[in-house]
């Protein structure tokens, strides 16, 4: 199992996360995942089973009690906290159910900023990878709105777009259309979608909705906190 | 990248606008403050100092050993004890003056003047009154002492034609009435009365100086007091006020006469300036504090505020090194703009400081607080204030970067 190349761009070798504490709760226990490149991947199950608690320990935001996250077949569980961080920054894109965009920027200043962080590119060629993702996600005339200005459904396109500015090959989204109306589910919906499909990356995304869950190319069910069931659709 | 941080830090400014501003003021006012203390401190030290280095000779060598010399008795048993003692009179005065005066020229830089100091009663008229002569070398006097630029009447150097002239305060001539060319008889404790003709009047300010204090030339106070050749004081002055200390330290090694430098004499008065110094750093230190308080206050609270913002920033990639900085940045930036804005306001203060005039009592002349502009003052104030609001900034900021995400994510969905 591990050890072993494969084509993976994420894994979980027998992951499990107990938070510490008089009452010691366990939010995955025993998580074995591999997920290749171009998959486009729904974590489903009831409230509580541990979708949310898998997708931060996959997205290097938590780090298991027990077991390895792999990244590029990468070994993580050695990298202190900076490191972790740069390999977000770098490999990996959230979205999460709220937008979590900084309040006093723009749309356009919000997409920059993880690539500032970055600082691979002039602020020129920053400013225009801002403008064609926005233009991807049918926002082009909403560069200088703030958030405040935006309906929740561009608010969560902006973060799309956020997740995709320093270009990683894997997104992460928890419950990113869950707080959208169904106009706005669909939009968000089919940009993760033609993200996998035109751009071959990997997304994986927690729902809800199983309507959704059905539209991806597989389904990852968790059961208090372990995956009672792992099926991957004909495409 | 610091382009970015500067620009969220400026965002989390900008949005508590009121408080930032009232800790900036705080920071101004306790850098301008202590900007206009320090100058009017030194200004008024250093004029204090100066007319102390002005007035005094800045060594002077009297008739006296610091340790009291050893007696036969001393030296032949290990304890002694004297009774019925009497000092000799008229014994004192410096031995070998001239020989003292001419290895003094060889190694001095400045000048010196033998003199000798004699107490007597001065009559005029029905007036009569004590002086404390001083029989000295006018030429010479005039190099070491302000005397020369004190005369509101004559000149030091008219003693010169004159074997028994006088030089006195002019409160000590109102109280003789006596006036230039009038004549006044001088008597001493040994019963030697000579009439001395008035050739100056000097005005120094110093009251006890105008009241009671006349200046002879040396042979004529040598004969007043019934001691001819004598000398018990040298005075000097140095071209370099400030070496007086080591300069006194080699003429006591030299003569073996008691030599005080002026900072000698005025130990306590010197003392009492740092005393005064100390006590300006801790008031300025305190309203530092206190304006530190109010920065630590308010980056408190923007991180509070803006938690989601650190958990957003570290999710997509920040580091907990970038979250330090932003906050650190945000205490540095008040610290910064506190400091400039403390800089106009000290200079202001100490320009309005410096143009306030008040008028004394007595004196005639208007006087002005004395400031010193010094630069030294505005970096100690601004670094002491900028340290400050690191420290302020820095400590939430710590709290800040150590913020795990996952608590932040988790509580807001
Ligand atoms: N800090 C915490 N302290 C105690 N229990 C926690 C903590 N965080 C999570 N849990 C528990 O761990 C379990 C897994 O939580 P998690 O958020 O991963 O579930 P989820 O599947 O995402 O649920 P939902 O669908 O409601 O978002 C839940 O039972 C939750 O109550
Ligand atoms: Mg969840």
């Amino acid at each position: 199992m591990s050890g072993s190349k494969s084509n993976s761009i994420i894994s979980a070798h027998g992951v499990t996360r107990i938070l510490p504490g008089t009452v010691p709760v366990t939010l995955v226990k025993d998580i074995d995942l591999e997920i290749g490149h171009g998959e486009f991947v729904a974590i489903t199950g009831p409230s509580g089973s541990g979708k949310s608690s898998l997708l931060y320990l996959l997205g290097l935001l938590d780090v298991p009690t027990e077991g390895a996250v792999h990244i590029n077949d990468m070994p993580t569980e050695n990298l202190d906290a900076d490191a972790r961080a740069h390999l977000r920054l770098e490999t990996l894109g959230f979205v999460f159910q709220f937008h979590f965009l900084l309040p006093e920027f723009t749309t356009l200043d919000n997409i920059t900023i993880p690539m500032r962080r970055l600082g691979r590119r002039s602020r020129k060629e920053m400013d225009e990878r801002a403008r064609e993702l926005l233009e991807a996600l049918g926002m082009g005339d909403q560069a200088h709105k703030r958030p405040d200005q935006l309906s929740g459904g561009q608010r969560q396109r902006v973060a799309v777009a956020r997740a995709l500015a320093n270009d990683p090959p894997i997104i992460l989204a928890d419950e990113p259309t869950g707080s959208l109306d169904s106009k706005s589910t669909e939009q968000v919906f089919s940009i993760l979608k033609g993200i996998v499909d035109k751009e071959g990356r990997t997304v994986v995304a927690v729902t809800h909705d199983i309507d959704l869950a059905d539209r991806m190319y597989r389904r990852v069910h968790l059961i208090d906190g372990r995956i009672d069931t792992d099926v991957t659709a004909r495409r | 990248m610091f382009a970015l941080i500067t620009d969220i830090a400026l965002t989390h400014i900008a949005g508590r606008g009121r408080q930032t501003l009232v800790s900036i003021l705080g920071v101004a006012l306790g850098v301008g403050f202590s900007i206009a203390m320090a100058a009017l401190m030194q200004g008024s030290q250093e004029e204090f100092v100066t007319s102390l280095i002005d007035a005094l000779p800045h060594v002077d060598i009297t008739d006296e050993y610091r340790d009291p010399p050893r007696q036969p008795a001393d030296l032949a048993f290990d304890v002694a004890a004297y009774s019925n003692l009497r000092p000799r009179e008229d014994t004192r005065g410096i031995l070998n003056a001239t020989e003292a005066m001419t290895a003094l020229r060889a190694f001095i830089k400045g000048n010196a003047v033998a003199s000798l100091k004699v107490q007597a009663v001065a009559r005029a008229g029905g007036a009569e009154t004590g002086i404390s002569l001083t029989g000295t070398d006018p030429v010479r006097e005039a190099l070491i002492s302000s005397f020369d630029e004190d005369m509101r009447k004559g000149k030091l150097s008219d003693l010169r034609a004159s074997p028994f002239g006088i030089v006195i305060g002019d409160k000590l001539a109102a109280k003789l009435t006596v006036d230039i060319g009038d004549t006044i008889v001088v008597s001493s404790t040994g019963d030697i009365t000579r009439r001395f003709k008035v050739t100056g009047l000097f005005h120094t300010g110093v009251v006890a100086q105008d009241n009671a204090f006349g200046l002879v030339n040396l042979k004529a106070a040598q004969i007043i007091a019934g001691r001819p050749n004598a000398v018990n004081e040298i005075r000097v002055r140095l071209n370099d006020a400030q070496s007086a200390r080591d300069v006194a330290t080699q003429i006591e090694r030299l003569i073996g006469y008691k030599s005080v430098s002026w900072q000698e004499a005025n130990e306590s008065l010197l003392e009492a300036f740092f005393i005064r110094n100390i006590i300006m750093f801790t008031v300025v230190g305190a309203i530092l504090l206190v304006a530190g308080f109010g920065i630590f206050n308010i980056v408190s609270i923007i991180t509070h505020e803006k938690s989601r913002d650190i958990a957003i920033l570290k999710s997509l990639g920040f580091a907990e090194r970038d979250v330090r900085l932003i906050f650190l940045s945000e205490g540095l930036a008040m610290g910064l703009a506190g400091s400039l804005l403390g800089w106009a306001l000290g200079f202001g203060l100490t320009k309005v400081l410096a143009s306030v005039k008040f008028e004394i009592a007595q004196a005639t002349e208007v006087t002005h607080l004395p400031v010193t502009f010094d630069l030294l003052h505005y970096a100690i104030a601004a670094s002491f204030a900028i340290i400050a609001a690191a420290t302020a900034g820095y400590l939430p900021a710590r709290k800040a970067s150590k913020l795990n995400p996952v608590d932040i994510i988790r509580g807001a969905t």
